[in-house]
């Protein structure tokens, strides 16, 4: 299949047209950036959230009650649930959909999983790539699930159009969360199992903390397993989008998606640059280049190479 | 580039409830450097299959242990079909009958492990297939 026709048929609803470019766009092969540039971008821009936070702490199961939510309202959602790849064999068990089996047959609702792969700690790096897809598949909104460990919580904020912390008191997330400073990541923070023993405690605690900050987020409170607090968290999170579409700020945080982007480019570039280059160590070892005239040296050839 | 990861969607079909095989085959599969997207208990083929194509994976492996095997297997190759994806891959474990496996072979079920098969075997036997397919 060509990569035209596919973006085609994709745009036009095609599940697995959709599903076929998003591999391409994640093993970042040729068809898959020819398919990329034949897509336009949508008139109405989507609303892209991430939901990160520690593991276990109901996020998948918060992503489940907010698709059940826009449903309601007609409004069609993508996912993309990320899990880390292991560092040891490379493969990975991508279980968040486990979640969200009541909308497996919906038509709205399309569920990807992905590894993270290659990159240390954080997102996988076809995320970018596979917004604009959906973005110009046409769903209005789209979910980011990721695991708030090490740098993929960062990573999703500077990708997200807004994210949501979610902290819930069964996982000792408090100390934690202010400990990493990741709370100064989220537009929201999201106390979940707000049915358990110790979520009042949390949200104070939260809420302390936050008083501090110069412009605190809005911290709510939810049971996702029964859907409690979730229709207040989407209202949250529009009145936020709307607001950030109307003052300018959505093309910020788009200009920082597109920044992170290139960035992740930049360094792919250069660690296929560094494969092979033995001899270009030898010689800063000796003495000969300095590490600075090494990188342009490297970077000099791979772009000859093409 | 680094070869294309294979995709492995673990499913256990119907009502009978334990899936710990399942879950120590996801993992092997892991530990083999696939990407197993697991789905859980209790699902029907038509949340298998459209699980599969929006994942885009090259193989489904289906555990099954309740003696529906050829239900399940004949409604989801058949859905495959339909949804023009019959060039992802059937694998099958559990409990099956060996008067049972031409039938399951016809359907386009590329291997059949009974409690006794390694993981290894299935590690294998799920890479050769996926490159034969190429
Ligand atoms: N009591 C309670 N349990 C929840 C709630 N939300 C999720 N859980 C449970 O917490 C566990 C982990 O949920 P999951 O959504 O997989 O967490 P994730 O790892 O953050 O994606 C599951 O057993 C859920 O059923 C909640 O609001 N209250
Ligand atoms: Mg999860």
């Amino acid at each position: 299949m060509k990569p035209l026709d596919l973006a085609r048929q994709a745009a036009q609803g095609d599940r697995r047209a959709l599903a076929q470019l998003l591999s391409w766009v994640e093993d970042d092969c040729p068809e898959g950036r020819a398919a990329l540039s034949a897509l336009v971008e949508p008139a109405q821009p989507a609303c892209v959230i991430g939901i990160t936070g520690s593991p276990g702490c109901g996020k998948s199961t918060l992503v489940d009650a907010l698709i059940a939510h826009l449903r309601q309202q007609d409004l069609s959602v993508a996912v993309l649930a990320v899990d880390p790849s292991s560092p040891f064999s490379g493969g990975a068990i991508l279980g968040d959909r486990i979640r969200m089996s009541r909308h497996f047959l919906d038509p709205g609702v399309f569920i990807r999983s992905l590894a993270s792969r290659g990159s240390l700690g954080g997102l996988a790096p076809g995320v970018p790539a596979a917004l604009r897809l959906f973005g110009a598949v046409g769903f209005p909104w789209v979910l980011i699930e990721t695991v708030g460990v090490g740098q993929s919580e960062i990573d999703v904020a500077e990708i997200a159009d807004l994210c949501a912390l979610v902290l819930s008191p069964a996982t000792g997330d408090g100390i934690q969360a202010f400990k990493a400073g990741i709370l100064e990541v989220a537009d929201v923070v999201v106390i979940n199992k707000a049915d358990l023993d110790g979520a009042l405690e949390l949200e104070r605690e939260v809420k302390a903390t936050l008083a501090l900050s110069s412009e605190p987020p809005p911290v709510l409170r939810t049971v996702a397993l029964s859907g409690e607090g979730v229709d207040q968290l989407y209202a949250v999170l529009s009145q936020l989008w709307t607001t950030l579409r109307d003052t300018g700020g959505l093309q910020q945080r788009r200009r920082r998606r597109t920044r992170y982007e290139v960035a992740a480019a930049l360094r792919q570039l250069a660690s296929q640059a560094l494969a092979g280059a033995e001899a270009v160590f030898e010689a800063v070892e000796d003495g000969r280049l300095s590490a600075q005239a090494a990188a342009e040296r490297l970077l000099a050839q791979r772009h000859q190479q093409g | 580039m680094s070869e294309p990861r294979i995709r492995v969607l673990v499913a256990k079909p119907g009502l009978d409830g334990h899936d710990r095989g399942a879950k120590i085959i996801a993992r092997a599969l892991r530990d083999a450097g696939m990407e197993v997207v697991y789905t859980g208990l209790r699902q029907t083929a038509e949340m298998i299959v459209s699980a599969a194509i929006q994942e885009d994976v090259d193989v489904i492996g289906l555990s099954i242990l309740s003696g529906a095997h050829l239900h399940y297997t004949t409604e989801i190759s058949r859905l495959l079909q339909e949804q023009g994806a019959s060039d992802i891959l059937l694998f099958l474990g559990g409990i099956i009958p060996t008067e049972d496996v031409p039938r399951l072979v016809a359907l386009g079920v590329k291997g059949i492990f009974t409690p006794g098969a390694s993981t290894a075997q299935v590690v294998s036997a799920i890479r050769q297939a996926v490159v034969e397919r190429h």
